[in-house]
């Protein structure tokens, strides 16, 4: 018997939010029977303010999944979908009091059931849009080269057990575990080399060299990231580590485009630029 | 504790209270060494000598020296198969079967890594084995077919009469992994041309921890646990005295109530199933309804998962178990119902039932009140399929 804490207990004996809401304005899709567990999510959304109004589940699978499913609606009712968006399988198995390590890829589920969802109001076609461009590892439950990679970055796995019991990759037949090794071997050779190359902007720039790292660092890194919600933003001004900026598109009046700016852009350009910089909109 | 109402008896059973009190003195006051000079060790012998006999009969062996004594039916199953190989050691070949219990199928894994060359027959749909292709599986190099008698999943039952004598008249060993049948129906090694047989004794109401092995008078032999001179050579290890004690009084019970298996238990069983297929829709039995075990019911429920059911019967104090992903601890589901081709949505929901002469009628009245309303809550969840 698996050692489940008093909230997946309580949440799998009285299940919230079992159901599905007619006409969702958004919905996601996820798993299926032969993985062993399926997860169908439909949320209420109100337009105006992007407020998640209502979330209901129906969902296949072993008590953590169900607690799983039940504990994400809880969550996500009452907040906006930007701020949805953030949560992860960690705050849901936290919610959860905790998970088995083992039942771990229950949390995940509820994760990408979300983000499903809100692709799925973006219209965007559920998850989907990528599949050409990611790779089946794991044939027995489907896992693609993405999903191992995102669960390996979100929860810090080092082994393959451990990304086993976060997607289920590697836990049928076996013959992907060398791939998973390989994965994992890749990801974590890149992510010894990477602060090296961040630390490198320690001589003082000129304003022509940081303005012109500035414009790069918008267009790679952060103008893609505001498109994919429908958004864009202009550089305006820089005066000395003051940078005025402009946004565009669904940013203009959305509630939340000053956390994204600070956030967001301004985290981004200390990174990349210089620690001192300090952004400011302009609404004009 | 509230009373459980246990039906899964195919994992193991209750301890007969009688059994416990002819164990008793084992662990107390009569605590010798039955290899000591002495009396107070040296007169144990007879305990268990009389336990041997005791088993001997359950099976109908010729002689109670065919019984060994070990700690566990897996122990008896790799005495079994090693003994054989290391008593061939010219022929690499070996003959078994998909749905064997992981204690023959995890060593047949490990001995392909060693050199050997394994044939995993299939089993059909109702997951009973096609005898002509045993027939062709044979070649000049097979050493040892190793075939359960009934399967603990599906509770459907082998033909080791037949089995036994395609292996005899080609003079190949023969074991047969009896732990799920001995004692649930009737068995007579005189009769019977198997070489090997493993039994244990928590799945007929004795002790965990010990087991037994029948080897046929003239079957070649070599020990796997190597040591002391205990049971004449064959085992090395001091006796479990009290258990096997405990396995003798549980032999002789179950040779006393083996009647009662196929009748009244069956009865029970039925009883349950019926219910279940009439109240419950989408439901399926698996494996074949008439080459089966007295005792055993897999119920595949479509469209939810067996770990939740089970989760709900646990509220309702019963106890069950299931052989989908989520209860395996390995994420794959039951390797039995795969073999067999049972369609993945009811093996996912798939629960075993398994009975034993202790379950009362009023239990499963109980059980048969709570389980339409268990499956209907968790299909109203379920993504998938209606009612």
């Amino acid at each position: 018997m698996w050692n489940y804490t008093e909230k997946v207990k309580e949440l799998f004996k009285n299940p919230r939010n079992v159901g599905e809401i007619k006409n969702p304005d958004a919905r996601g899709d996820v798993g299926s029977i032969i993985c062993g567990d399926a997860l169908k999510l439909t949320l209420r959304i109100d337009k105006s303010t992007e407020v998640i109004k209502d979330a209901k589940f129906k969902t296949f699978g072993c008590a953590s999944a169900i607690a799983s499913s039940s504990a994400l609606t809880e969550m996500i009712k009452g907040k906006t979908i930007k701020e949805a968006a953030k949560i992860t399988n960690k705050d849901i198995a936290k919610y959860l009091g905790g998970l088995p390590e083992e039942k771990m890829h229950c949390s995940v589920m509820g994760m990408e059931a979300l983000e499903a969802a809100i692709e799925n109001y973006r219209g965007r076609a559920t998850s989907k849009k990528e599949v050409g461009k990611e790779r089946i590892i794991c044939k027995c439950f489907n896992v693609t080269d993405k999903k191992i990679i995102s669960a390996v970055k979100e929860n810090n796995l080092k082994t393959v057990e451990g990304v086993t019991n976060y997607t289920k990759a590697g836990g049928g037949c076996g013959k992907c575990r060398p791939d998973i090794e390989n994965i994992l071997k890749e990801y974590w050779k890149k992510e010894a080399t990477k602060p090296k190359l961040q630390k490198k902007p320690k001589k003082i720039l000129t304003n022509l060299e940081k303005i012109s790292l500035i414009t790069k660092a918008i267009k790679r890194e952060i103008r893609p990231q505001l498109k994919a919600d429908g958004g864009d933003i202009e550089l305006i001004d820089v005066d000395r580590n003051n940078v005025y900026l402009k946004f565009s598109g669904t940013c203009l009046g959305c509630p939340s485009s000053s956390f994204t700016l600070k956030n967001f852009v301004e985290v981004r350009l200390k990174e990349l630029v210089d620690p001192e910089i300090k952004v400011f909109e302009v609404r004009k | 504790m509230e009373k459980i109402i246990y039906v899964d008896n195919n994992a193991t059973t209750k301890v007969a209270p009688e059994v416990f009190q002819a164990m008793r003195p084992f662990l107390t006051d009569n605590y010798g060494n039955p290899s000591s000079m002495h009396n107070f060790g040296g007169s144990i012998v007879k305990y268990i000598e009389d336990a041997r006999k005791k088993v001997a009969g359950l099976i109908g062996a010729a002689d109670s020296s065919e019984i060994i004594f070990t700690s566990c039916g897996t122990e008896s199953d790799n005495t079994a198969i090693n003994s054989t190989l290391r008593s061939y050691p010219d022929k690499k070949h070996i003959i078994t079967t998909k749905v064997e219990h992981p204690a023959v199928l995890n060593l047949c894994k490990y001995l392909e890594t060693v050199g050997y060359r394994i044939t995993y027959l299939d089993v059909g749909p109702d997951g009973l084995l096609d005898i002509n292709e045993l027939k062709n599986a044979v070649d000049h190099d097979t050493v040892l077919i190793s075939i359960m008698h009934a399967n603990n999943e599906t509770g459907v039952i082998f033909p080791v009469a037949e089995i036994a004598e395609i292996a005899r008249v080609r003079d190949i060993t023969f074991h047969t992994d009896a732990v799920q049948t001995v004692g649930k129906i009737p068995i007579k090694m005189t009769e019977l041309p198997v070489d090997f047989l493993s039994l244990s004794g928590h799945k007929l109401h004795g002790p965990k921890g010990v087991g037994a092995l029948y080897v046929r008078k003239g079957t070649r032999f070599s020990p796997f646990m190597v040591g002391g001179h205990q049971e004449n050579g064959r085992r090395a290890g001091t006796e479990n005295v009290a258990s096997i004690v405990g396995l003798g009084v549980a032999a002789e019970l179950a040779k006393n109530n083996i009647k009662e298996e196929i009748t009244k238990v069956k009865k029970l069983r039925d009883k349950l199933e019926n219910y279940i297929l009439e109240n419950v829709s989408n439901t399926k039995v698996n494996g074949d309804s008439k080459k089966r075990l007295p005792n055993t019911s897999n119920i595949g429920f479509e469209f939810v998962e067996g770990e939740a059911i089970l989760l709900k019967l646990d509220e309702k104090n019963i106890a069950a178990s299931s052989g989908s992903a989520c209860t395996s601890g390995s994420l794959t589901s039951s390797h039995v119902l795969k073999s067999m081709g049972i369609p993945v949505t009811f093996i996912q929901g798939s629960v075993r039932f398994s009975l034993s002469r202790y379950n009362a009628d009023k239990e499963i009245d109980y059980i048969n009140k709570n389980i339409p309303a268990i499956i209907g809550k968790l299909r109203e969840i379920s993504p998938f399929g209606k009612k």
